[in-house]
């Protein structure tokens, strides 16, 4: 074996451990802080909607068309389910791009060993959650869902946070305390989910951004 | 002439100890067993080259416990990066000029 093999042998090696022992480094502060901005903007979308009906359901009382009230509850739910649905997509594509952005500087694949890891860390509770969430929405119970969002979300972080970086802990640990509080305070849970989904991911997102990426 | 191997650090002139220095490198901490699991060594080659790394100051060592069981984590410090990040380039350099 020649001398530049040798080393080139050397340098695979060092690579190889590298990747086989690492966790997701790639993840980008400016993923949370754009997440954070979505659910900022999906939630004034949802408080916007909430305020429609209640003013709508006003007017009807006024009127004494008592019968629509029903039907336009479901068309509430049903609206802001969507307004849930794309904000989670919108969060989730723009979070993909910060963070393979990333991965693409340091060389890391985006959907290596470890990030497949983290992804199926996060997502057993929150799959979890979801089902368990949409269980309750078919009954009528509609009032823990953005505390119910808030925990199993925080629980997904906490139990991913073992691959990746080890701040996001903090993360979860807040999301759940927060979606704890939330459940006793029914009625203001939109609030609640715009700290937790909002606030709380900008403020983690400059955080991690200002410690790991600012050079 | 320049010397082409100056850059290179003797303290990295093992298998085991790149193979050390990589895995802290990309991770938080590790414990002793993981890396011995990760670099596929003996207990006391490990715990040598360890020391050796230690007494470089390259990486820091970290006494705990897991209920009775000791639990002995290493982490990179800030000078074994830098030292470490120096003796790829130096390696990545030579390579190139070989070829």
């Amino acid at each position: 074996m020649n001398e530049s093999e040798k080393l080139s042998h050397e340098l695979q090696d060092i690579k190889q451990i590298m990747e086989r022992s690492s966790r997701f480094i790639s993840l980008s502060g400016l993923s949370g802080i754009s997440a954070g901005a979505c659910a900022l903007i999906g939630a004034w979308f949802a408080n916007k909607a909430i305020h429609e009906q209640h003013y709508l359901i006003s007017e009807l009382r006024q009127s004494s068309l008592h019968i629509n009230t029903v039907i336009n509850g479901d068309v509430l739910q049903n609206r802001l389910l969507q307004i849930g649905i794309i904000t989670f997509i919108a969060a989730f594509i723009s979070a993909f791009f910060f963070t393979y952005q990333r991965s693409k500087k340091s060389n890391v694949p985006v959907w290596g060993t470890t990030a497949r890891r983290l992804m199926i860390n996060v997502c057993i509770p929150m799959v979890v959650g979801g089902i368990f969430l949409y269980a309750m929405m078919q009954n009528g119970i509609y009032d823990f869902v953005a505390s119910g969002c808030l925990i199993f979300y925080g629980l997904g972080v906490v139990n991913a946070s073992k691959y990746t970086l080890h701040e996001t802990r903090y993360l979860g640990y807040a999301e759940i305390c927060l979606g704890l509080l939330s459940a006793f305070f029914i009625g203001d849970g939109i609030y609640f989910w715009a700290a937790g989904f909002g606030v709380l991911h900008i403020v983690y997102g400059i955080f991690m951004w200002i410690k790991y990426e600012r050079s | 002439m320049k010397n082409p191997i100056e850059n290179l650090n003797k303290t990295f002139d093992s298998r085991i100890r790149l193979g050390i220095m990589s895995a802290l490198m990309v991770n938080t901490s590790i414990n002793f067993n993981d890396l011995k699991q990760l670099i596929n060594v003996t207990d006391g080659n490990l715990a040598s080259h360890i020391k050796a790394l230690e007494e470089s100051g390259y990486i820091k060592v970290q006494k705990g416990f897991i209920g009775r069981k000791t639990n002995t984590l290493y982490a990179v410090t800030k000078a074994g990066e830098k030292a470490f990040q120096t003796h790829l380039d130096a390696l990545g350099k030579m390579i190139k000029n070989i070829k």
